[in-house]
């Protein structure tokens, strides 16, 4: 055997800069120095502006009076309150188109990824043009078509679209009956948390009987008509101790009764078809997913049908649908900000918008603004990873 | 004997078995609950269909210079007809129209020689497309050189707006991209926060707060006497929120090339940048060509957000036209005329990931 003419003698250390660890600390150090020299300039930058345009920086702008109004408040608001108040006014609000607007993507979702599914070639066809169209539409777009050209244009309050008596439909909303609650209908709440403890308790119960004897009782029928029907029961018991308030037109509006401004229908419509369309392909997939050997073999154990759907299919379905429908769910919050194209008061709108023209606090508002999206989006990924980490295949 | 030697005509099968009948019944009317279904669907289908029909084709109307010109009855197109100028170059001077179509025209022959497989030279292209036709666009749409007029940005508009808008975003974010890739998968700790922060960071938050971070912050961040146009400013904005979503596409593509061939590239020798460069990055790019679509047509919807910093895509000159007192009253067509330009682009791209995907499928699959 020949010896590398260059080969190193024994104990001779390679120069630095071809120790990989060693190059990789400099690398890093550099980085560090880099991102800090960045910031020091940005810093300098803002202050400098700052200073030139006569604002000074901090959290005490949130103390002062805001002086204007806002169209729609789950809290007290008036225009009287501090900009620290628009803050959580527009907070909520986001959260209230953003959780009804998940609520109705998931059901529009699931019933059009189901029938995109179906044997029948009319509906599977259907529910294909429904996805294709309202995927490839832009979601702000859909937003100024429903506000724009639908509700802007419906007729004044003394034509409004009347469903019953009830429900008025013009241009300033939707108008619907607002339930006044008695003095004894505190209990039917509480007879619906019970009946939620029973049926939980029951299921349980159920199951260990099933593990230790083989035998099965419908625990799952017994406990919805226990949720549902104890608390029927006892309102009818109690004679009934809802009235409800109708809207009726009084001169040029409507008084009384829930009044849904058409900026909320709007975003709350557009909200829900966009991301049900995306809902329909997570459903879809998901479903397509479960190898067809999985029911043939729950069904030749001879496991009824709706069994093998709730043991074997969903099961298996749901660990590859969840995930992505988290983050559907997440996009969905996030593109409720569209709000602020029509008017609707959520969190941008009303902090990052109206508050901050006023105040020119722009560092500070916006930063709180990213502050409160990317907390929704940290505490969804980390119910996701639990949950993957949950339902995960566990490999032998 | 004599034997019959030629085989009988086989009878055609019967037609409740083939044909357009049995076509029918087994997916339309196989059972009770499927015809009550199908009936279903076709009254769904009725009720879209007729209206929408009568409304867009039998009673609209075509010709015509002013909102006289339309009955009412149906769609009026003659509203997109006198303005659709503007709805493809927004407010770019008449005059200077044919630089905005030599920039189309260079746009779509380089998108299709690089989409259609059979064509040669894709390497080239590709690099002409990345480095020389920018240029070329930039001073053809801008002028100011070789005797050409300058058209300031704010001028810009329309469809031309939002493809610059995508396809700048888009060919901006993918070097970040590919880095901020290559560093989530780094062994250097500081590094890989570094890019984690990073990309979390702007998938975290709407890109509307990202916009206006861009629209009021950026001034803030530069120095005093540096203004910064608001078309760059929304571009910036753009480019680094693309490049988070683009890391995470690229950093899939990457998972998916098997550990054994970085191993091989460093059992010959090669270091790092020449593992990434010509044996990971290669295979991984082709593979993610299709994810890459995919964010190009989200990113291709979400131009549409510029109109509330200000500028006027397709969108936003829309709404513009649609607030113009000689035109009120017609916002129906001019969103029709807007999502069916929105719609043809990104259907015709999602259709040509999926092709890309079922040609890619092939082979590399573990």
């Amino acid at each position: 055997m020949s010896v590398r003419p260059n080969a190193r003698p024994a104990g001779h250390k390679p120069p630095f800069w071809r120790d990989r660890a060693k190059r990789a600390l400099i690398f890093q150090c550099l980085l560090i120095a880099a991102v800090i020299v960045f910031l020091f300039y940005i810093v300098g930058n803002v202050q400098d502006n700052l200073s030139s345009r006569g604002i000074t920086t901090g959290f005490g702008f949130l103390n002062n009076t805001a002086g204007f109004g806002i169209v729609q408040s789950l809290i007290d608001y008036s225009s009287q309150s501090t900009y620290g108040r628009t803050f959580f006014v527009g907070l909520l609000n986001t959260l209230l188109v953003g959780g009804l607007g998940v609520i109705a993507a998931t059901i529009i979702g699931f019933i059009v990824g189901i029938a995109r599914l179906s044997p029948n070639w009319l509906i599977a066809k259907l529910a294909a043009a429904y996805i294709e169209t309202f995927r490839n539409i832009p979601l702000l777009l859909q937003i100024f078509f429903w506000y724009f050209a639908v509700l802007r244009t419906l007729p004044s309050a003394r034509d409004s679209l009347a469903f019953g008596e009830a429900f008025f439909l013009n241009v300033r909303g939707l108008y619907l009956p607002e339930p006044l609650f008695e003095s004894g209908f505190g209990l039917i709440p509480v007879t619906f948390v019970i009946a939620i403890v029973a049926s939980i308790a029951l299921v349980i119960w159920a199951k260990r009987r099933q593990e230790a004897t083989g035998k099965r009782i419908p625990a799952y029928w017994i406990s919805f008509a226990l949720i549902f029907g104890l608390p029927l029961l006892v309102m009818l018991v109690t004679g009934v101790p809802i009235t409800w308030e109708m809207p009726e037109l009084r001169g040029f509006n409507f008084r009384g009764g829930i009044t849904v401004i058409p900026e909320f229908l709007a975003l709350w419509f557009a909200l829900s078809i966009y991301t049900a369309s995306f809902i329909a392909e997570i459903v879809r997939s998901g479903i397509q997913a479960i190898s067809h050997g999985q029911t043939e073999a729950a069904q030749a154990l001879s496991l009824p049908r709706n069994l093998v759907l709730r043991l074997v299919v969903i099961p298996q379905a749901l660990r590859v649908i969840i995930p992505p429908l988290t983050s559907q769910y997440l996009n969905l919050i996030k593109n409720s900000s569209l709000a602020t194209a029509i008017g609707y008061p959520d969190l941008v709108s009303v902090f990052a918008g109206t508050t901050l023209n006023q105040t020119g606090q722009a560092i500070e508002v916006i930063a709180m603004t990213m502050a409160v999206y990317l907390t929704i989006s940290l505490l969804v990924s980390m119910f996701m990873n639990w949950f993957n980490a949950r339902v995960a295949l566990v490999e032998r | 004997m004599i034997h019959n030697r030629t085989m009988i005509e086989p009878k055609p099968a019967p037609s409740s078995s083939v044909g357009p009948v049995a076509w029918l019944r087994s997916n339309l009317f196989n059972g009770p609950i499927n015809t009550i279904f199908t009936l279903i669907g076709l009254y769904i289908l009725y009720l879209l269909v007729v209206p929408t029909v009568q409304w867009a084709f039998i009673n609209a109307d075509w010709v015509g210079t002013t909102r006289d010109d339309c009955s009412r009855e149906g769609a009026c197109w003659v509203f997109i007809n006198a303005r659709f100028t503007q709805f493809i170059y927004g407010l770019y001077p008449r005059s200077e129209i044919w630089r905005a179509n030599i920039v189309f025209a260079g746009f779509f022959t380089l998108i299709a020689w690089l989409a259609i497989p059979r064509l040669p030279f894709k390497h080239w292209v590709a690099v002409f497309a990345l480095v020389g036709f920018p240029v070329i666009a930039y001073v053809l749409l801008h002028g100011g050189y070789f005797d050409l007029p300058r058209v300031p940005t704010h001028r810009w508009g329309g469809l031309m707006l939002t493809l610059l808008l995508a396809t700048v975003g888009m060919v901006g974010a993918l070097p970040i991209g590919i880095v901020l890739a290559l560093g989530r998968r780094s062994n250097m700790p500081i590094v890989k926060s570094f890019c984690v922060i990073f990309i979390e960071f702007w998938r975290g938050v709407p890109l509307i707060t990202v916009l206006f971070m861009a629209s009021v912050m950026l001034p803030l961040f530069l120095p005093s006497d540096m203004s910064v146009d608001r078309l760059v400013r929304a571009l910036i904005g753009l480019t680094l929120f693309q490049s988070a979503y683009m890391a995470e596409v690229i950093r899939g593509g990457l998972q998916a090339i098997p550990k054994g061939q970085e191993e091989a590239a460093a059992a010959l020798g090669m270091t790092y940048w020449k593992r990434m460069g010509l044996i990971i990055l290669p295979q991984a790019l082709k593979m993610m060509i299709p994810g890459i679509v995919n964010t190009f047509i989200s990113l291709f919807k979400d131009t549409t957000l510029v109109m509330i910093i200000g500028l006027f895509d397709l969108l936003g000159i829309v709404q513009a036209a649609l607030a113009d007192s000689r035109w009120l009253g017609f916002s129906l067509e001019g969103y029709v005329f807007a999502a069916f330009m929105f719609w043809i682009f990104c259907f015709s791209m999602s259709r040509y990931s999926q092709y890309l995907e079922r040609k890619l499928h092939t082979g590399h699959k573990r």
